[in-house]
């Protein structure tokens, strides 16, 4: 597989470990004393235990996983009103997979399905698009969620449906966006971080220039990294770099993908069809001002929220945290996965108490297939 | 005439479940015409001089298919339906003797989608030596079942001496696939059409009575079989890890996956350790007759891609781990939930 | 909700929805080209690009990926010069 199976090269990685220990030494990390990176994105963090990365650097390397998951920051009221919204007569909602097994407070999506409603996996926004085309009688709800990677796709969606003048077209809009949340972390005194992995396929949508505050404001380095083995190493190994240099900038090792700009289009569309909400709450962080968006007035007739007086449309609610979910405490990088005691107990990819167990980016999912933890460390 | 030839007979009705005349001409056009049981009565009777041996043990298993699309690239739900439980015993070192096969169809099936799926059948019933000797036929109302669901059971002998069990699976021991990984997953995804993709990836349905004998005849200490069907390579391994309290440790480079299969599992981010297979197995034999069961069958058809993937060891019992292609580690753990529905 | 692939555009199938076709190792997946469209459509066959959720999001830089490879594989190369003469040298120590 061309662009991919090259930046997996056995050699090339240990070449790259060799190098990041090296550097790890010179900085005089240790596993006592280590040095905190936080890689943001949920598909890093995928990627990281999927290839065994963390057992491979040395210990003096500490990676903290991020909140850059979006199924994992849903907070469980927004998975209710997807309940809600797929449980009216006559709706096929439509979502991406991961999304399915979240727990609400009453069910989850796959849930609901098995209880009758019409509820259906797809891979694309188009997806959804062509089932409202093809059920004019029915209407079809998309559940738009993720970061700017996914933003984009969702807009283009909604453009079509208005060209076309679909009336049976929806999204419930969940898109959020990565800065807001890194800057809530940055100014969190409890967090120890060093420097950061930034998210690929965010910045191919935002270029690299959103993350300036973290370097200029904060002195933190930060290198946007690919996906792959070699992409996220390479990406160490430039932050270690920089510490040792005492930098703090912005780097880009994804240049083969992401532009220093951004996409033009992509922007456009998003600029087009959303305004950003003044605040919204984030499972785990609470309400972030300016960190997620609704679907603007002028495409309001797309907009689930404002069809089915749902959500922030209808007054949003705050839904309390399930007695013991840790999520929260996990998915900022105050614990690992291991220290949240219903870790394996309570909580398993079986039977989850949240979205992190059950999301395939989801920091305790991966510990929990990839990584062979089963039980929640001993307290210190 | 028979009045299954009139042109308003050709799509099933809830006359042809009802037990009488109707039904009686389905079955004998479609099924007896096709599977030629030796005699029309409830049921089979059936004898082989093998089941007499002393040692020997009949073999016994059943599986219903309910597989969406009926009819995909390389099978359908017979061709599966048969090779499944040919399989199902041939793992336990059975050889399979006769199937029984049971049908619930939707009312409004076409007949001639019965009669391809039952000449389905009869062939890979011929290619695997067995007989399939008596059936059932069920006719539900429209929506109550989607199209044609099957269920085969089947009954083989096990010669004597003969102990292919995941317990007898010991630390040291080679693991050993015949082919391609997860093409029957793919082929599914693709042929439902929801994912809006195109491949040219057919499943690998084949019966596996042939190879397993071949390996046997080969390394007569072989120690287990499994097919990997429904949670594919990684569940199979896991059951003989925790049945056999081993560890199993394979090699991610070693894993055979056709380029399409990869490609697929890229884009939806799917695992292809986790796609089904109606076509592929695992069988563990002792490290020194791996080079020989790999030889043997490699000369078989269904085990030209034969290759070495893990072994059991002793670290780890119940666990199956993967060196990852740099030397990492991932544990590799029962598929959790459903990765595709109605996969077979 | 990460997951990209590169991908290569092999046709265009409906140039005013912005639709092509895109090749993973041979499986073919409609994609949207929206984000990546410059010009007539046709200039993107043959093109790579990141496929997400069913979206051509970027064209992939080959110059960048060939410099980025480059970087990688005399690191590689290092390594393995490296390698070699650790092997050669613990030969020499009879190690081996």
């Amino acid at each position: 597989m061309k662009y991919a199976e090259e930046f997996r090269d056995p050699v090339a990685a240990r070449a790259l470990l060799a190098e990041i220990a090296r550097v790890s030494d010179q900085i005089g990390a240790t596993a006592e004393k280590p040095i905190h990176i936080m890689e943001i994105c949920g598909g890093h963090t995928h990627a990281i235990f999927r290839y065994g990365l963390d057992k491979l650097t040395p210990p003096g390397i500490e990676f903290i996983h991020g909140p850059g998951c979006p199924v994992c920051v849903l907070p469980m009221s927004r998975v209710d009103e997807c309940v809600e919204l797929a449980e009216q007569p006559g709706v096929i909602f439509t979502t991406f997979g991961d999304a399915m097994r979240v727990p609400g407070t009453r069910k989850s999506l796959l849930q609901a399905k098995a209880d009758g409603a019409d509820i259906r996996m797809v891979y694309s926004p188009l997806d959804a698009l062509e089932l409202a085309r093809r059920n004019p009688d029915r209407e079809v709800i998309f559940f738009g969620l993720g970061f700017e990677t996914t933003t984009p796709s969702t807009a283009f969606s909604i453009q079509q449906a208005a060209a076309e003048g679909l009336e049976n077209f929806s999204v419930f809009c969940n898109h959020i966006t990565v800065p807001p949340p890194i800057k809530a972390l940055l100014d969190d005194p409890h967090m120890v971080l060093d420097g950061f992995v930034g998210p690929g396929h965010v910045s191919m949508v935002i270029g690299i220039h959103p993350y300036d505050f973290i370097a200029r404001d904060y002195g933190k380095p930060i290198v946007v990294a690919g996906f792959e083995p070699l992409d996220l190493l390479q990406s160490v190994l430039m932050v270690l770099q920089q510490i040792r240099e005492g930098r703090a900038e912005v780097q880009n090792q994804y240049a083969r993908v992401v532009p220093e700009h951004g996409n033009p289009a992509s922007l456009a569309a998003i600029e087009d069809v959303y305004t950003p909400r003044p605040s919204f709450e984030w499972r785990g962080l609470g309400e972030i001002d300016a960190s997620g968006l609704r679907i603007r007035d002028s495409y309001a007739r797309f907009d689930a929220e404002v069809k089915f007086g749902i959500g922030y449309a209808a007054g949003p609610r705050h839904v309390e945290e399930v007695e013991g979910c840790e999520c929260g405490a996990v998915m900022t990088g105050r614990i690992k996965p291991t220290g949240c005691p219903q870790f394996g107990r309570g909580c398993t990819p079986e039977m989850p108490l949240g979205a992190l167990m059950v999301s395939s980016e989801g920091a305790c999912a991966a510990y929990y297939q990839y990584g062979g933890a089963r039980a929640p460390e001993a307290a210190e | 005439m028979n009045a299954m030839n009139r042109p308003e007979q050709r799509v099933v009705t809830l006359a042809h479940g009802g037990g009488g005349k109707a039904m009686r001409d389905l079955i004998e056009t479609v099924f007896t015409a096709t599977f030629q049981p030796d005699a029309m009565e409830d049921q089979a009777r059936l004898m082989d001089a093998a089941l007499q041996e002393p040692g020997a043990r009949l073999a016994f298993t059943t599986d219903s298919f309910v597989v969406d699309p009926v009819e995909f690239p390389g099978g359908d739900i017979g061709k599966i339906a048969v090779c499944g439980t040919v399989n199902d015993l041939a793992v336990g070192g059975a050889r399979p003797l006769w199937l029984s096969a049971a049908f619930i169809i939707e009312e409004g099936t076409e007949i001639a989608l019965l009669e391809r799926v039952v000449a389905s059948m009869k062939s890979e019933a011929d290619k695997a030596g067995v007989r399939i000797v008596t059936g059932d036929t069920k006719v539900v109302g429209r929506g109550m079942a989607d199209k044609l669901f099957v269920t085969t059971s089947g009954v083989g002998v096990i010669p004597a001496g003969r102990e292919l069990a995941a317990t007898q699976v010991r630390p040291g021991d080679v693991a050993i696939v015949n082919g391609v990984l997860g093409d029957h997953g793919a082929a599914i995804l693709a042929a439902r059409g929801d994912m809006a993709l195109s491949a040219e990836i057919p499943s690998d349905c084949q019966g596996l009575g042939h190879l397993i004998e071949a390996v046997i005849s080969a390394a007569p200490g072989a120690r287990a079989a499994r097919d990997a069907t429904r949670g594919g390579l990684a569940s199979a391994l896991n059951e003989i890890a925790e049945a056999a309290g081993v560890g199993i440790e394979i090699e991610e480079t070693a894993l055979p996956l056709r380029p399409e299969v990869r490609g697929m599992c890229e884009i939806l981010g799917l695992d292809p350790l986790y796609l089904a297979n109606e076509g592929t197995l695992v069988v563990f034999v002792p490290e020194d007759e791996a080079p020989a069961a790999l030889l043997a069958m490699r000369t078989v058809a269904a085990g030209r891609g034969a290759t070495i993937i893990g072994r059991a060891t002793p670290d780890q019992p119940g666990r199956v781990t993967m060196r990852t292609l740099f030397g990492g580690a991932r544990i590799v753990d029962m598929l959790v939930g459903e990765q595709l529905p109605r996969i077979c | 909700m990460c997951l990209g692939i590169p991908g290569q555009i092999t046709e265009v199938t409906d140039a005013a929805r912005m639709m092509a076709v895109a090749d993973v190792s041979g499986v073919r997946r409609a994609v949207n080209v929206a984000p990546i469209a410059d010009g007539p459509l046709d200039g993107l066959v043959g093109k790579w690009a990141l496929i997400h959720v069913g979206f051509a999001m970027a064209v992939i830089d080959e110059d960048e990926a060939e410099k980025t490879l480059e970087a990688l594989r005399g690191l590689g190369e290092a390594q393995e010069t490296l390698e070699a003469m650790a092997a050669g040298q613990a030969a020499l120590e009879g190690r081996t």
